[in-house]
């Protein structure tokens, strides 16, 4: 698989705060890499990172080979898309919402007619484009959002904890979603979850952090079989205290 | 006549004077609506930048700026027309635009009275959308000025409350203008009441120096202009505000 992203002893941190350290990693174009961890380690900061969201405070984030991604943001940030915990929502219509990435590309408006209806068919919200996005319940606002991140076909697509607070129904139609996109859009996917299972479910490699340590990255397999690090298979079987 | 009776026949012939389209009412009600509406367009047209400004934009002195603009919020609009009239008469430092007693400098006026008001309700707008949807915008791809319309577009309904009530505080405004227009009607009459024409007499002047003079027939048929203005405002705002 071609490399996506080449992480090199990147840190951050926050004024005194190290929150990342250390952090070396590849991520190959395809493949769903998840962060997983306890809350508070930070998997949300490492996606803000990769997103370019923010800056490394020391290292290197080499993205699709181009070392000087960090100073072309814009453009590289265009080759992305990111889903947070909670989707914010323009408090504008559906079809609004999921056509604002392809508008602020200047697509043309039959394009964005059709590619908003396809991303809506994906997301199972075909129907809903008048309706107010904030009428939405949680879990199709959730989805929502979806439409609107993979609407204009993103290199790379990084969810944040994207089924924390939505009820089991919900969480299994994102997580097939999720495998939707992955073989219809071949799109790279990152996600940071702290759910165990559901990583077990749609993840290829995993990476776990502790205290901004990537302490064992790993196939899927291997990780929940048989770890390297004692900590991971700590965290993996619940022993971790934290 | 009992007080009843006075005010119910000031109020008859108040309704007589407007619905006649009385011409010295109605060139009153013209130089309001054109004195505070121009100084609301021109303060709207400094205020919602200046608002994004602060909003978006790091630059020394800002913090300064804020407590000006907070300050203007509660300025005393006679120490406005002072200070207005200070700066325009002949000997002031800009004598030379000669626009004392004139639409212009009570549109000036007006403008430093609104300006920091629009741009403090319209600062509370944009401060109210939240985070996540400017970062929402950078992570679909969007630069810093898709941000910032993005940015406008949430806040919309908040900052066109702020832009109705800087009209609403212009329309209903007395001391400043009264010092730097000086409530000035053509001479003659007009429609059988008051003077000639407005020049610089707005509704909320015309009814102080009409009731001085005992006219409460005109000044009634005025207030109820002026409150009607005022109210149609408000409802306005209050139907923005709610759909924000």
């Amino acid at each position: 698989m071609e490399e996506l992203y080449r992480i090199e002893d990147l840190s951050k941190s926050f004024g005194n705060k190290k929150v990342l350290q250390n952090i070396n990693l590849k991520i190959f174009t395809g493949e769903i890499f998840a962060f997983m961890g306890p809350s508070g380690v930070g998997k949300t900061t490492m996606l803000r990172l990769l997103n370019l969201l923010e800056m490394p405070t020391t290292g290197k984030l080499i993205f699709n080979g181009n070392d000087n991604a960090i100073l072309q943001k814009n453009n590289v940030m265009r080759r992305m898309s990111m889903l947070f915990q909670r989707p914010a929502i323009f408090n504008t219509s559906v079809f609004n919402n999921v056509a604002y990435g392809l508008v602020i590309r200047r697509v043309d408006k039959k394009t964005i007619e059709k590619k908003v209806i396809d991303a809506l068919a994906i997301v199972g919200l075909a129907g809903c484009e008048n309706q107010k996005a904030l009428t939405l319940s949680g879990g199709e606002a959730q989805r929502m959002a979806f439409a609107r991140a993979i609407v204009f076909k993103p290199d790379v697509l990084l969810l944040d904890e994207p089924t924390a607070n939505l009820d089991p129904a919900n969480v299994a139609k994102i997580e097939e979603i999720i495998r939707k996109i992955r073989s219809e859009l071949s799109t790279t996917i990152i996600m940071a979850s702290h759910n165990i299972y559901q990583v077990r479910r749609l993840a290829d490699r995993v990476g776990i952090l502790l205290n901004g340590e990537l302490i064992e990255v790993n196939t899927k397999e291997q990780m929940f079989t048989n770890p390297n690090d004692a900590r991971s298979y700590a965290f993996i079987n619940g022993e971790f205290i934290y | 006549m009992s007080t009843a009776d006075f005010l119910v026949q000031g109020i008859i012939k108040a309704f007589e004077l407007i619905f006649s389209l009385n011409p010295y009412i109605m060139s009153i009600t013209g130089v309001s609506i054109r004195v505070s509406g121009t100084a609301t367009l021109l303060a709207t047209l400094t205020a919602i930048p200046l608002a994004f400004a602060i909003s978006f934009v790091h630059f020394r002195g800002k913090q300064a700026l804020i407590t000006l603009v907070n300050t203007g919020m509660g300025l005393p609009p006679v120490f406005v027309g002072l200070f207005v009239f200070l700066m325009i008469v002949p000997v002031g430092p800009f004598g030379f635009l000669n626009i004392v007693y004139t639409k212009e400098a009570m549109i000036l006026a007006q403008y430093i009275l609104i300006t920091p008001i629009i741009t403090g309700i319209s600062l509370a707008a944009i401060k109210a959308v939240p985070k996540l949807i400017i970062e929402t915008v950078y992570t679909l791809g969007g630069t810093e000025k898709d941000a910032a319309f993005a940015t406008l577009r949430e806040a919309r309904f908040g900052i066109i409350t702020a832009v109705l009530a800087g009209l609403g505080r212009a329309l209903a405004e007395v001391g400043a203008i009264l010092i730097v227009g000086g409530n000035i009607a053509r001479t003659g009459s007009v429609g059988g009441i008051g003077e000639g024409l407005s020049e610089t007499r707005t509704l909320t002047t015309a009814i102080t120096s009409e009731t001085s003079k005992g006219d409460i027939s005109t000044s009634i048929a005025l207030g109820i202009i002026l409150i009607s203005l005022v109210l149609s405002v408000n409802i306005l705002a209050n139907y923005f505000q709610r759909r924000d």
